[in-house]
């Protein structure tokens, strides 16, 4: 207890409260001048490129975009029908291959299981020249088929539904059903999957964004404009035609910050979860 | 042996079947296809044709050898460390600060969910927001050095290779020091409390507990955080390809942003970029690898109790209902 008397108590908490504020704003200012400089000038942001209040530019910023290579609208129709798409996918049949392994009883299962621990770790990434090539040969590139389909199989979503079941599933209520005269399948679907539910949401969450962010495969296989996805969108913003229209290229990064801030506050208090539960799996 | 009844383990198999066709398809035909590639001279856009090179490891020579590569490396591996250290250190500060009982700290939850929230931000975005923040000569950080005083004219950071490097490691421990934190607090909630009362009974102060306690029950995780923060390291790609595309120099050129370059612009070379995937796909492989060993044991023993009681249950009720069925 001596040592608890050297810093007072009050000193202590200013510093922390102090210290925590300040990693606070760090993550607040940059974002907070991307959207204050969406509404300005490039006149403006050209003789002082640091505002806390906003200007009237916001409409005239947007004008730029059109008829250009960024077209947002574009981009997230697109991101939306991947991210939907391959999320559904994730969720549903991690929960399927999770399910599989904590209900029956069979002989590759332990083998199985030992496998999805041993490919969590390889990065799609590496394997992108072979992909690539692939699909190329089977003329998949400019289809969004490449990057849907393969979030059937994931890995570490996989390990976290087993876990959860794990904990969860009484094997009692599976076999009720069986004695009722329900299929397997019916079992899954009706009764497994409601049971399921916390854990889905979370893992889609994150399977979601994951893919919404997605920027390596996309821009490897799409090369039409219009099948663009949001990321790729946000590159068009380095290229030479925006090098000049600040305000633009800013209230472009903010269209696309947008939809994810909305999510993100809103869905917050299950996110932060979900992270502390990725640590817990120890 | 034929039993009679239902054999549920059939549906084991059935229900994995998508899983694993989808992983054969998508993942490890693609993993065998880069590997053929990588002793080929497959190179050039549209062509679909390629034998093995006489000297079966020419790419690989070449590789190694390339300046270029070198320099990736040192440079992936460099920004990793320059992000992890102090990411690490902040995240442990936090969670001492977070899990202190006796000076409980208020609206955690709030800096929590902003600290984690670039995180889940577009990396495509953040790289072009903060290339704009340091824009030459009239940038965000420009304007705000000079209003402070700090400097009395514009300095062109993109030029300067040190500097970029420093600010793409800045925006990889920014983006992740909130997700450390969250996990090593949840982690340090998970601790026996019965040793926090032990110890506070025994007049520890507060960083006694927290260096003698808190820290080896961390172990574990502190190593997961590592492994997974490296291999993610020495993936990055959409933040050094965006910020500056490599430069300035290749001083921000990583390895993915390499391989990337080989096969996806000027010449095509997708059999060296192969190679340089495989080399790659070595060093994260032995990465990986450790941390099997490492978790495999600790999660073995808590996880095997769990299957034990749900193997018997699963016998339990297969007899259940097998003598139900008859």
């Amino acid at each position: 207890m001596r040592h608890e008397v050297t810093i007072p108590q009050k000193l202590y908490k200013i510093f922390v409260y102090v210290a925590c504020i300040s990693l606070a704003i760090l993550s607040i200012l940059p974002f907070y001048i991307m959207f204050v400089n969406a509404t300005r000038g490039t006149y403006e942001i050209q003789s002082n490129a640091i505002s806390l209040i906003p200007s009237k530019y916001l409409g005239s910023n947007y004008a730029v975009f059109d008829g250009k290579s960024f077209s947002p609208v574009i981009g997230f129709v697109n991101s939306m029908i991947i991210s939907i798409g391959a999320t559904a996918l994730t969720a549903y049949f991690s929960s399927l291959t999770a399910y599989a392994l904590v209900a029956y009883n069979w002989k590759l299962r332990q083998p199985f299981f030992a496998f999805i621990l041993a490919v969590m770790m390889v990065p799609a990434q590496l394997t992108s020249i072979g992909f690539y090539q692939f699909m190329y040969r089977i003329k998949w590139t400019n289809s969004f088929l490449p990057l849907i389909l393969p979030a059937i199989a994931a890995p570490t979503v996989v390990f976290f539904m087993r876990q959860y079941l794990l904990g969860t599933l009484s094997l009692d209520i599976v076999n009720s059903g069986r004695i009722d005269g329900a299929g397997e399948f019916h079992i899954f679907n009706r009764i497994v999957i409601p049971i399921m539910k916390p854990a889905i949401a979370t893992q889609a969450i994150f399977a979601f964004v994951a893919s919404w962010n997605n920027y390596f495969m996309p821009s490897i296989l799409l090369t039409n404009r219009e099948k663009y996805t949001m990321p790729i969108m946000i590159s068009q913003l380095k290229g030479d035609i925006y090098k000049t229209e600040y305000g633009s290229v800013y209230l472009g990064l903010a269209l696309t910050v947008l939809p994810l801030f909305v999510v993100y506050f809103s869905l917050s208090k299950y996110i932060i979860a979900g992270v502390a539960l990725g640590g817990v799996k120890e | 042996m034929r039993r009679k009844g239902v054999n549920y383990a059939r549906y084991g198999y059935i229900f994995s079947i998508p899983f694993v066709i989808t992983y054969l398809v998508f993942q490890l035909y693609p993993l065998l296809f880069t590997t053929i590639i990588g002793f080929t001279d497959y190179k050039g856009i549209g062509k679909i044709d390629f034998k093995f090179l006489e000297d079966i490891f020419g790419n690989f020579k070449l590789i190694l050898k390339n300046p270029s590569f070198q320099v990736s490396l040192k440079n992936t591996f460099g920004m990793w460390i320059l992000n992890f250290i102090p990411q690490i250190l902040l995240a442990l500060l936090l969670t001492a600060w977070f899990t202190n009982n006796r000076r409980k700290i208020k609206g955690q939850g709030f800096f929590k969910v902003v600290f984690y929230m670039p995180n889940i931000i577009t990396q495509a975005t953040i790289a072009i927001l903060f290339y704009q923040l340091f824009q030459y000569p009239t940038g965000p950080v420009n304007s705000l050095l000079q209003n402070m005083g700090i400097m009395d004219a514009s300095y062109n950071f993109l030029l300067n290779k040190t500097v970029s490097r420093g600010i793409i490691a800045f925006i990889q421990f920014w983006m992740w020091y909130g997700y450390t934190m969250i996990i090593l607090v949840s982690g340090a909630l998970g601790i026996n409390p019965e040793l926090y009362e032990a110890s506070e009974i025994d007049g520890a102060t507060s960083r006694q507990t927290f260096f003698k306690i808190t820290i080896p029950n961390l172990r574990t995780i502190l190593l997961f955080t590592l492994v997974t923060s490296l291999v993610g390291g020495l993936n990055m790609f959409d933040i050094p390809k965006l910020f500056n595309n490599g430069g300035p120099d290749n001083g921000t050129l990583t390895s993915s942003v390499f391989i990337y370059n080989q096969a996806f612009s000027g010449s095509y070379m997708y059999n060296r970029a192969a190679a340089a995937s495989l080399i790659m796909f070595g060093i994260i492989a032995i990465c990986s690898a450790a941390l099997f060993l490492i978790m495999y044991d600790k999660d073995e023993a808590r996880i095997r109790k769990l299957e034990k009681k749900q193997q018997k249950a699963l016998r339990k009720i297969e007899k259940e209902t097998r003598r139900l069925a008859k």
